[in-house]
């Protein structure tokens, strides 16, 4: 009972901090300003791991295919569809998602930690700024309306890493790979990727910022917050996306 | 002028201040005085609207704090400006760009009417050519200085300082607790200073009230410090074998 309890004072402590969150901004002007940084400093930023790890697995993913469909009553062009549905479905905003839970994550919980525990959030409350909303806001807005996009980064690159893969070693024929890309292509997959991925994005960025704003004991604290974001949000994330699987598709 | 009225604040079941009352002047040095763990650090906040009383009352002027909806909280807290510990500065700010922080909030100054302020509050605290610094390169006394600066950016009525002498040497110590007391007379500010540093008391305190394991045992003036017979507070104040002789002379 008292586990129980303290996850619902968890909950309970975590909508209280969503409602300042979502106050509305003292100056559009400063929440602007902070809506950009943060894309940069939360989104761009991650350009360059998103697209290493896509490219590799989309590579990773045609030769498992390929490897796996030697019946030649298969058509070759199922290694592109295969790698296609794969990346779209589940990679690209799944996978993405919980790489984005460490990196995104354990950033977001240290910073609002670190600041917690030197007593800037202190100050900025003295000062009667709404430090939720100030801090936390402009991180979810840009996460929620930018990673989406870096979704389809990924889902492109993941698809020229597989079409790399082709013409390096010729497991495939390049044009039998280019046949399974076209193949009964649906576009509400698309769709449904990025609502997973706005939704994930969401998760990230307010569980994170959460157990880093509530962060205790020092820079030990900030440690222990920083990981149980990533655990938690990565837990919620794979929850959500049975959810999400089942109400969608 | 700020009143606190019987207040009481427990955590976890564990009470640290134990009905508490105490009125502090305007254009004053108020000192709370006390121990490590002793309760100074929980009244101050509570007194700033950092932690919410279990019970009694903050009255500044004649406006009870508690009892406000919460913008009415957030636009009194605008008059207050507060010196911490670790002086608090935001690291992703330069130090120009920290005191204009509450300046970019609550003013619709120009860029450049910001800046003069700015270049005034880090003049008035003997910090100027440190603009563009960020708080990591600065020794501890200057992230004082600059925090004095960012808590005066908007002429506060009320100035709060939590131990601003820890981590200093006594030399920079003197030169912050100056400052502090130089800006309350010029501004006529209600300051409230949380300190176990004797030193700071005699140099500055006005008035002064010490705190013994949650509740008020002591309150006077740095006269009549040296001079009382409460037992808890004399131990406090003269700790080291050297105050204690010193006391014989008394």
């Amino acid at each position: 009972m008292g586990y129980l309890g303290n996850i619902l004072e968890k909950c309970g402590e975590y909508c209280i901090l969503m409602r300042r969150v979502f106050s509305r901004p003292e100056k559009w002007s400063i929440f602007r300003k902070q809506f950009f940084n943060e894309a940069d400093k939360l989104v761009i930023n991650s350009i360059p791991i998103v697209a290493i790890i896509s490219v590799f697995i989309g590579a990773v993913l045609v030769i498992q295919s390929a490897n796996n469909l030697e019946n030649p009553f298969i058509p070759k062009m199922y290694v592109g569809y295969l790698t296609r549905e794969s990346l779209v479905l589940e990679f690209c905003s799944t996978m993405v998602a919980l790489i984005l839970a460490g990196k995104v994550g354990s950033n977001i919980a240290s910073e609002l930690g670190s600041m917690r525990i030197t007593e800037q959030i202190d100050a900025m409350e003295i000062m009667g700024v709404n430090s939720a909303g100030y801090l936390i806001l402009p991180k979810i807005c840009s996460t929620v309306l930018f990673n989406p996009l870096l979704m389809l980064m990924s889902y492109m690159l993941g698809l020229v890493g597989g079409g790399l893969i082709v013409l390096i070693t010729g497991i495939i024929n390049f044009s039998a790979y280019m046949d399974g890309l076209m193949f009964c292509f649906n576009t509400y997959y698309i769709f449904y990727s990025m609502v997973k991925m706005s939704v994930f994005s969401f998760i990230i960025t307010s569980v994170s910022a959460y157990f880093g704003y509530y962060a205790v004991g020092g820079s030990l604290g900030v440690g222990k917050s920083s990981t149980t974001a990533i655990v938690i949000s990565s837990g919620l994330i794979l929850v959500s996306n049975l959810m999400l699987t089942q109400l969608m598709i | 002028m700020i009143s606190v009225k019987n207040l009481c604040k427990s955590f976890d079941g564990k009470q640290v201040l134990k009905d508490i009352s105490i009125d502090y002047k305007q254009g004053d040095c108020s000192m709370i005085i006390g121990a490590s763990g002793s309760g100074k650090t929980v009244l101050l906040k509570s007194i700033v609207g950092l932690h919410s009383p279990d019970s009694g009352e903050i009255w500044y002027g004649d406006v009870e704090y508690s009892s406000l909806p919460l913008e009415e909280k957030k636009k009194l807290r605008r008059k207050a400006g507060m010196l911490f510990q670790g002086s608090a500065l935001f690291d992703f700010a330069t130090v120009e760009e920290n005191i204009m922080f509450p300046m970019d909030f609550f003013t619709d100054w120009s860029r450049q009417q910001k800046l003069d302020r700015a270049n005034f509050c880090l003049k008035r605290v003997n910090l100027e050519n440190a603009n563009k610094k960020y708080p990591s390169e600065l020794s501890g006394g200057m992230q004082k200085r600059v925090g004095i600066a960012r808590a005066i950016a908007l002429n506060p009525e009320y100035l709060f300082c939590d131990e601003p002498n820890s981590g200093l040497d006594p030399t920079t110590s003197i030169v912050i607790d100056q400052l502090i007391r130089e800006i309350t007379k010029e501004y006529n500010i209600t300051t409230i200073i949380n300190t176990h540093d004797m030193n700071s008391i005699m140099e500055i305190g006005d008035k002064i009230c010490f705190i013994y394991k949650g509740e008020k045992l002591w309150e006077g003036t740095k006269d009549n410090i040296l001079s009382s017979d409460c037992k808890e507070l004399n131990d406090f104040v003269f700790a080291s074998n050297m105050a204690k002789k010193l006391k014989s002379f008394i």
